[in-house]
């Protein structure tokens, strides 16, 4: 029998025995998550089918966030954020508020997420916990309610698309752009019920910032969870990031033999900077076939690409520089800590100096609830995930997905711009570790 | 365990349908899936909120109900009394929302063959789909055993008041 991927080792183990792709489960969860939006109805459904006293099967691994309507933008939304407080509070979970930031990027740089975890999350984007080599997966709230009680959910143990990049990323290209690309090449649902395994020498050399676009993406192919292989530079971000003690021995590695329903193979020097056109993620395109389109609003931020060295990266392009007259520019850093940080280091006021509106941690305005909806016939070029129709407002809007080097250097010039005119920077987690604590 | 489901209206719609269309997401802050069925796709088909009658099937292309992971989307369906989905293909998290709301989700390739407003129904157990206004009837991917039986029993909340004696 052939090796086991990453899904099939975590799955195993979780379930307690030995399964390969196809197969039912049902596997123990660590973590679990919800928000403003999903939390509410998964409250519903653990009330429901438990009995009056019930405790959580883990509070101290359970977490709630208030993100995507944060602060609250009408009374219903006000509701729901102090459902999810009196919930947390009721069953001794941990809770996020107004201003501390996006789930997948708290439960990350908090350290709730470890290598070899299996972690549900009642968002879509829990796949990003993959880039710490976790089993992350989104879940409705139903999954999510009878999880919180019985601390166990069915799986079917999903067959894995492996994408590996070879070689040294050239100038402007940055995970963004491979992860667009992957979409673009496989498509929407090219890995629907499916893993994505990201590997290669490219990919190992990513920061841990950067590796977590990919997996936070994979849900964009259709893709259950997405992985990275946990290594050293996994070990090293979780004991800076969270006082985490982390051995890479091998067992959420792939092994060699391990069976792929496909591998796609890419040399990292064939690569430049992609741009999905509206309103498909699928829709990449090298950015200079879209080059010149005018822009009317620049969204830097979200789970995929609010954290600081995306944001930083954004802010070295437009240092003593000014927006295009005809742009408005929205950032939103993916967590308080983010937003501390920018303060910090001055990054906050580049930002603004250049002309653009820096709001609190958050979602904003990604799915179009809030703080930057799209009007009528409105282009946006966002760091963002999605450019369904309607995503960011008006269905008559368009939203354009690329990198945050692509977005900052098109923020000069008003129109989608190749980020190469700007010679962007690239920044490792090392680097910017030795920032903060300078 | 029923088998051979009551015969309703087919309401079509194309390939990537995705959550927002299906409940656009101005409307999720609230969970009550009778105010949420008032705004069932919405945007796309303003007629669909108020024209659907219990029992309707809602029939689709590829991936149907890509991208969020939010269940105001297959619950939208559940309020308005939709019978079951047919599509070409589901997007994952939809796919088990549905499943675990008890919404019957069939995979049937050859749904494109029919054509809004016909009268169909759904055959869970021998993997059907049933055209009456065309007289055909189409091969469906049967569900795994396991999740049949989750249907059957209504879907995850009874399967797991079972399993934890709260029944």
């Amino acid at each position: 029998m052939t090796g086991k991927t990453i899904a099939e080792k975590i799955l195993s183990e979780k379930a307690d025995t030995d399964v390969r792709a196809g197969e039912y489960v049902e596997a123990e969860i660590d973590v679990a998550m919800a928000h403003d939006i999903t939390g509410p109805l998964a409250f519903e459904t653990f009330d429901d089918v438990t009995p009056d006293d019930a405790e959580l099967f883990a509070p101290e691994r359970t977490v709630f966030t208030i993100d995507h309507h944060a602060p609250a933008d009408g009374v219903e939304a006000a509701n729901n954020h102090n459902a999810v407080r009196e919930f947390a509070a009721e069953h001794g979970a941990h809770q996020f508020d107004v201003g501390d930031g996006i789930c997948h990027a708290v439960l990350v740089e908090e350290g709730f997420v470890r290598p070899g975890d299996l972690v549900i999350g009642a968002d879509s984007h829990s796949t990003t916990y993959g880039g710490v080599g976790a089993f992350g997966t989104g879940v409705g709230s139903t999954d999510l309610g009878t999880a919180l009680a019985t601390g166990d959910l069915w799986f079917r143990v999903p067959e894995t698309k492996r994408f590996e990049v070879h070689g040294d990323l050239p100038t402007g290209v940055y995970a963004k752009d491979l992860i667009l690309k992957f979409i673009g090449d496989v498509g929407f649902d090219g890995c629907t019920y499916q893993a994505a395994e990201y590997g290669g020498g490219a990919i190992e050399s990513l920061p841990i910032h950067e590796r977590l676009v990919l997996t936070n993406m994979a849900i964009e192919m259709g893709g259950k969870t997405g992985f990275v292989e946990p290594d050293e530079r996994t070990a090293a971000y979780l004991e800076r990031q969270a006082d985490i003690e982390y051995d890479p021995d091998g067992t959420t590695s792939p092994d060699e033999d391990a069976a792929y329903e496909s591998v796609h193979t890419y040399r990292a020097t064939d690569l430049a900077p992609q741009v999905s056109k509206p309103a498909n993620p699928e829709n990449a395109v090298d950015v200079g076939a879209v080059e010149g389109t005018t822009v009317d609003q620049l969204f830097v931020g979200t789970c995929t690409n609010g954290r600081y060295e995306d944001i930083k990266l954004v802010a070295d392009v437009l240092e003593g520089e000014e927006l295009a007259p005809n742009v408005r520019m929205v950032v939103v850093p993916a967590s308080g800590s983010v937003y501390r940080r920018m303060l910090e280091t001055g990054v906050f006021e580049t930002l603004v100096d250049a002309g653009a509106i820096v709001q609190n941690a958050g979602c904003g305005p990604c799915a179009g609830y809030h703080q930057g909806v799209l009007g009528d016939g409105d282009v946006c070029l966002a760091t963002a995930n999605r450019n369904f129709p309607g995503r960011e407002g008006s269905m008559d809007s368009d939203v354009y997905l690329a990198s945050p080097a692509t977005v900052g250097v098109s923020a000069l010039y008003g129109e989608i711009t190749d980020p190469r005119r700007g010679d962007p920077q690239r920044y490792d987690d090392v680097i910017l570790a030795e920032e903060a604590s300078s | 365990m029923t088998t051979d489901r009551d015969r309703g209206r087919a309401w079509t719609f194309g390939d990537d349908i995705d959550t927002d269309q299906i409940t656009p997401s101005r409307f999720i802050v609230s969970s009550d899936p009778d105010e949420l069925a008032e705004h069932a796709f919405e945007d796309l088909r303003p007629a669909f909120a108020a024209e659907v009658s219990a029992g309707d099937y809602v029939v689709a292309g590829h991936n149907f109900g890509s991208g969020s992971s939010r269940e105001h989307a297959p619950l939208s369906l559940v309020g308005a009394g939709v019978a079951g989905i047919v599509a070409q293909s589901f997007a994952r998290i939809f796919f088990r929302n549905a499943l675990n709301l008890g919404l019957p989700v069939v995979i049937c390739p050859a749904a494109d063959r029919i054509d809004d407003g016909d009268d169909v129904s759904i055959d869970l157990d021998e993997g059907s789909v049933r055209n009456h206004t065309t007289d055909e009837t189409y091969d469906a991917e049967s569900l795994p055993e396991f999740l049949q039986s989750l249907v059957d029993e209504g879907g995850l909340k009874p399967y797991t008041k079972t399993k934890l004696g709260t029944e």
